[in-house]
């Protein structure tokens, strides 16, 4: 199907072009061209797919080298929707992912309203709040949990300064209640603005004219702000959504250095909980089934999603 | 046929790699690399190797990964295959895994060999670090490194004479060394949130980490003298009514009790280097720790010197009394290329003068004629406390499936104790089904 | 009467907003600045309470960095004589002597090695690929897309477990050309996409011309569409580069010594007794200001490219 369609390329390019070609062919240098690519990506992207859906079905374990494979049917799988424990791992991830999208957006939304103002210096401005978003999340979340050290930690020391409470009274990471927030606080500070990037363009693509038309028609400013400024950065902010909404639900990074999945499995979510089955229980086959899992579910969740955007595009 | 393309794949990147690939091998064939953890005996056994590069003609590199990565970090490489270690000073509990899946060589014959003999070495780490199965004359390791969960507590403060009076008019017993658990709390809410030149104080740092096995090692080192049994001990892989034993659950209710009441605050997640911290800044006046951390405690310009003393593990309820073992032997990787210049180190390592040298450097020797030396116990304050601790140790499982174990009391014991959830028999029934269902995988239950 | 605009702020609505972000921006440096003051500080101002702001840099932080140290005896310390330079000075201070070189260099060395090399294969494979998807009208271009989409969504940890064991019986654990092969994989498909929407607004004219003055096709591939398209092919290698300089999940689970990178190094970073958060500091403002100098200066191009290629998709 590869090659016919590459064929078919081939033959379909411009005869202009065909006509002095000297040395290779032009089918031959769309298939040096792509073909690198195409091994690699069938190599380290979808040939592993395929194996861990076999093994899915094993009870394999790599720590094991002299233990028989056995295949184990469906068992891996009614295991882990039967267990309890990953249910919770899902609500984590749940909490996490709405909040950090709901904080993420607002706040995005409104510093890229803000800085479309066009005030003097915003370009430099702009950039001093993009610079979290390019950093390393494993180095900056490991520094934040310094951040967040009671007593010590600049957080809790700002947020005692501007509240009064004592900062060595509460902490973050330790405590049941306040973990959740913790990751979702540097999350958002990361992350942010990444949303205030896609807003912006978003706001920036509305051609100045339609507001133009508005102020002749004697538009409030709310009502422009309601019917042109909202519906028309619409599709951009959902693309912020579902750029965002994949990226945490794969988060792994930041929080294994911020919280560890800690205290007890507050902040476990299913990338970390994955990781214990695979890389420190060594279950491959469970873990492998548990892949698949999240890989369904965070495609079948996108698909919707992305439907609903084209409608969306289409209005 | 995927080999083959990756394989041709990697040539076409070209001869950048064939330069760089071939600069770390092309090292010369006396490069030895030693694993171990981060700490400080790791950075003792540096200064002590300069010794055996010389004699040797050996170089030696030192891969040190901290005690939260550690295992896990190292177990990757074991099961990855990977070439990076030489020589493994691996964990006790790692020892079952290795030697099933032919990870670690054995040293029976290269023991026989040099001369090297087992009963030269305290039982106690023999059992602990060399061993599997247990209690068979099967060797995996030479033990490297001894270590024990034992307390050290801010001698200073103690003999205060206004604290001792306060103490004696509360408790109406003297304020000295707990000699049991229930003790060790009254003298640990004693100086909870105390003001002490002017700084406030806190009880005690004990281990309540998460993610490798901190929590663990603490909860056991109580339950152990509260009466915990890993399993019927006439019948293996019997849990039920001994890991969840009312004992036990008792023994889980005070390490909740003690961290709820006697902890600094944001001591959620500590294990060693977190209580080092805690102890060595003047914020709390016990401190359970390996007992690898008293040299580096005992050279402190804070609380070094005569401000410290050391005790071991308090008796329980009812008098039993152990504590929990830490330690490491020392190993060959089987996947290695340098196994021979690794054996060499093991046999450099092992002689007494060495060990002796050890011991000096601050690193805790096993072998007896170094500890059974009449001028041991005198030589450091805290070289007493280390003998009589070594002389209560358990440990926890070394199975093979030792990480799944480990997995699920972290999370057991840091759910009830840190994170407030369910009642300590629930965590412990709970746990004592989750070790049934890993035997039961293993068909061993 | 109403004044409001969109088009053309007031102002006063201009000071307003521009107040509003400023303020943003300095909540958001914080802890950035703090970790590179952090790095300057001595351990015992990095833990004071409460936190210091202005303090006596001291360079331990550095030292401690790239140095493992060890304790030794008082009488083993006078034996040694008097320190012959500055960070022996700095170490002895403590009790301490320095035993040898730290493994900081090696990761920083590896970072970079990994980080050009797979930015370097995936913009030389992504430029042609993406040339031959722009000028041979493949129409696999819708599946590429979905392509692009399905791979982004995969947890690294559930990419990892199939990669660990193809590595393992390849021998690329822990290799170089394993990480840079699977950082570049990791980077193809997104950079085919972004390069091939650059490569597309090159008009088809410029290579005809070519063509008609003799050049070969691959002639007038790297003679005229090469230089059209450097803009859009530079920023996408800093897409690649930084992705490959921060990347963590797989340089945790596939590296453990030769090839591993900083960050899964940088927080196991720790001292002689405890954590040794200036060096911590250290070791990341070493590997975080890079990144911060390079997206200040190229803030333009940076900026003007994540919105490109989220949107675009």
């Amino acid at each position: 199907m590869l090659h016919s369609s590459i064929d078919r390329a081939a033959h379909a390019t411009p005869p202009v072009l065909t006509r002095r070609i000297r040395g290779l062919s032009d089918r031959a240098i769309a298939w040096i061209f792509v073909a690198p690519s195409i091994v690699l990506l069938l190599a380290i992207n979808i040939f592993p797919l395929i194996w861990t859906v076999r093994l899915s079905f094993t009870n394999f374990r790599v720590n094991r080298p002299n233990e028989a494979v056995q295949f184990v049917g469906l068992r891996n799988y009614l295991n882990i929707l039967s267990d309890k424990d990953i249910w919770l791992t899902m609500q984590a991830t749940a909490h996490f992912l709405i909040w950090t999208i709901v904080l993420q957006v607002l706040i995005g939304f409104a510093l890229a309203y803000l800085i479309n103002k066009k005030f003097r210096g915003n370009d430099l401005w702009t950039t001093i709040i993009v610079l979290p978003m390019m950093l390393s999340p494993a180095v900056v979340g490991n520094f934040w949990t310094f951040l967040y050290q009671p007593q010590i930690g600049l957080f809790n020391y700002a947020v005692g300064f501007l509240t009064g409470a004592d900062p060595s009274s509460f902490s973050m990471i330790g405590d049941t209640t306040l973990a959740p927030w913790a990751i979702i606080i540097v999350d958002t500070w990361m992350w942010t603005p990444f949303v205030m990037l896609i807003c912006l363009a978003g706001l920036r693509s509305i051609p100045s004219s339609i507001y133009e038309a508005a102020e002749c028609d004697r538009a409030s400013s709310w009502r422009q702000f309601w019917t042109i400024t909202i519906p028309m950065v619409l599709p951009f902010l959902m693309l912020a959504i579902l750029f965002r909404g994949i990226e945490n639900f794969k988060m792994f990074d930041l929080v294994v250095q911020l919280t560890g999945g800690g205290p007890g499995s507050i902040t476990e979510l299913t990338s970390i909980n994955l990781k214990r089955e695979a890389f420190e229980k060594w279950r491959t086959g469970y873990a492998s089934a548990y892949a698949v899992i999240l890989f369904v579910t965070v495609f079948g969740l996108a698909s919707i999603y992305v439907k609903a955007l084209n409608k969306v595009k289409q209005r | 046929m995927m080999k083959q393309m990756l394989l041709s794949s990697t040539v076409v990147i070209g001869a950048y790699f064939a330069v760089s690939g071939a600069a770390g091998t092309q090292a010369s064939a006396a490069e030895l690399t030693l694993c171990w953890a981060a700490w400080d005996p790791a950075n003792a056994l540096v200064e002590l190797s300069k010794d055996f590069e010389a004699k040797s003609g050996n170089t030696m590199k030192f891969e040190f990964v901290p005690w939260p990565n550690f295992a896990d970090r190292m177990l990757n490489e074991l099961n990855s295959g990977g070439k990076l270690c030489d020589l493994m000073i691996g964990d006790s509990q790692w020892i079952g895994g290795a030697a099933e899946n032919g990870q670690y060589i054995k040293l029976n014959d290269f023991f026989d060999k040099e001369g090297i003999k087992m009963a030269d070495f305290i039982p106690a780490t023999v059992i602990g670090y060399a061993e599997w199965p247990k209690n068979s004359p099967n060797y995996w390791a030479l033990p490297a490194f001894g270590d024990v969960v034992g307390w050290t507590y801010r001698k200073d403060w103690f003999s205060r004479p206004e604290l001792q009076a306060e103490f004696k008019q509360k408790y109406g017993r003297d304020l000295a060394v707990p000699k049991t658990f229930a003790e060790l709390k009254d003298i640990a809410e004693f100086f909870q949130k105390r003001q002490i030149d002017g700084k406030t104080v806190y009880g005690a740092a004990i281990y309540t980490e998460r993610g490798s096995e901190g929590i663990t090692m603490g909860v056991m080192d109580v339950l152990y003298s509260f009466g915990f049994e890993y399993g019927n001990p006439k019948k293996a892989y019997e849990l039920d009514g001994f890991v969840n034993s009312a004992d036990a659950v008792k023994g889980l209710e005070f390490y909740k009790a003690l961290y709820d009441c006697c902890t600094p605050p944001g001591h959620s997640d500590a294990y060693m280097s977190e209580d080092i911290d805690a102890y060595k800044s003047g914020q709390v006046a016990l401190q359970m720790n390996f007992a690898f951390t008293w040299p580096g405690i005992h050279a402190d310009a804070n609380v070094g010197g005569d401000k410290s003393g050391y005790f071991p593990n308090p008796a329980g309820p009812t008098g039993v009394q152990f504590a929990q073992l830490g330690g490491q032997g020392i190993s060959v990787v089987a996947a290695s290329d340098k196994q021979k210049e690794a054996l060499d180190y093991i046999k450099w390592f092992a002689q007494p003068e060495i060990q002796k040298k050890w011991w000096a450097l601050g690193g805790y020797s096993a072998l007896r004629s170094v500890v059974e030396d009449p001028g041991f116990a005198t030589s450091q304050p805290y070289a007493q406390t280390f003998l009589d601790s070594m002389a209560i140790v358990k440990d926890f499982w070394a199975e093979p499936s030792y990480a799944s174990l480990l997995q699920a009391s972290q999370k057991r014991f840091h759910d009830y104790v840190v994170a407030n959830q369910g009642t300590a028999k629930d965590a412990l029934d709970g746990l004592s089904e989750d070790w049934k269902d890993i035997f039961e995988d293993e068909g061993k239950y | 009467m109403s004044s409001y605009s969109v088009t053309e702020p007031s102002a006063r609505q201009k000071w307003f907003a521009g107040t509003l972000v400023v303020l943003y921006a300095v909540i958001t440096i914080l802890p950035l600045l703090w970790i590179i003051g952090t790095g300057f500080k001595s351990p015992s101002d990095a833990i004071a309470y409460p936190p210091k702001t202005f303090f006596e840099p001291t360079l331990e932080g550095y030292v401690n960095l790239f140095t493992t140290r060890t304790r030794v005896t008082e009488e083993q310390l006078k034996e040694m004589g008097e320190p012959k330079t500055w960070y022996e000075r700095l170490v002895r201070k403590d009790g301490l002597i320095i035993a040898g070189p730290s493994r900081f260099p090696e990761r920083f060395y590896n970072s970079v090695i990994i980080g050009f090399g797979s930015t370097v294969l995936c913009i030389v494979l992504g430029t042609a690929a993406a040339y031959a998807f722009s000028r041979f009208k493949v129409p696999l271009k819708d599946d590429l897309l979905f392509f692009i989409l399905s791979t982004r969504m995969m947890p690294p940890i559930a990419v990892a477990i199939p990669i660990f064991l193809m590595f393992r019986s390849l021998g690329l654990n822990d290799t170089h050309a394993g990480m840079i092969l699977l950082y570049t994989a990791v980077n193809l498909s997104l950079s085919v996409w972004l390069l091939k929407g650059f490569i597309d607004e090159i008009p088809i004219e410029y290579e005809e011309a070519a063509l008609i003055d003799g050049y070969t096709r691959f002639q007038a591939f790297y003679k005229v569409v090469l230089p059209q398209a450097a803009t859009g092919i530079a920023s996408t290698a800093i897409f690649c580069l930084i992705f490959a300089w921060n990347e963590y999940a797989f340089a945790v689970l596939l590296t453990s010594g030769t090839a591993q990178t900083a960050p899964p190094f940088i927080p196991t970073i720790i001292g002689v007794g405890g954590q040794d958060w200036p060096a911590v500091a250290a070791g990341a403002t070493l590997f975080l200001v890079p990144v911060m100098v390079f997206t200040i200066l190229l803030r333009k191009h940076l900026l003007r490219g994540i919105t490109f290629g989220a949107v675009r998709k």
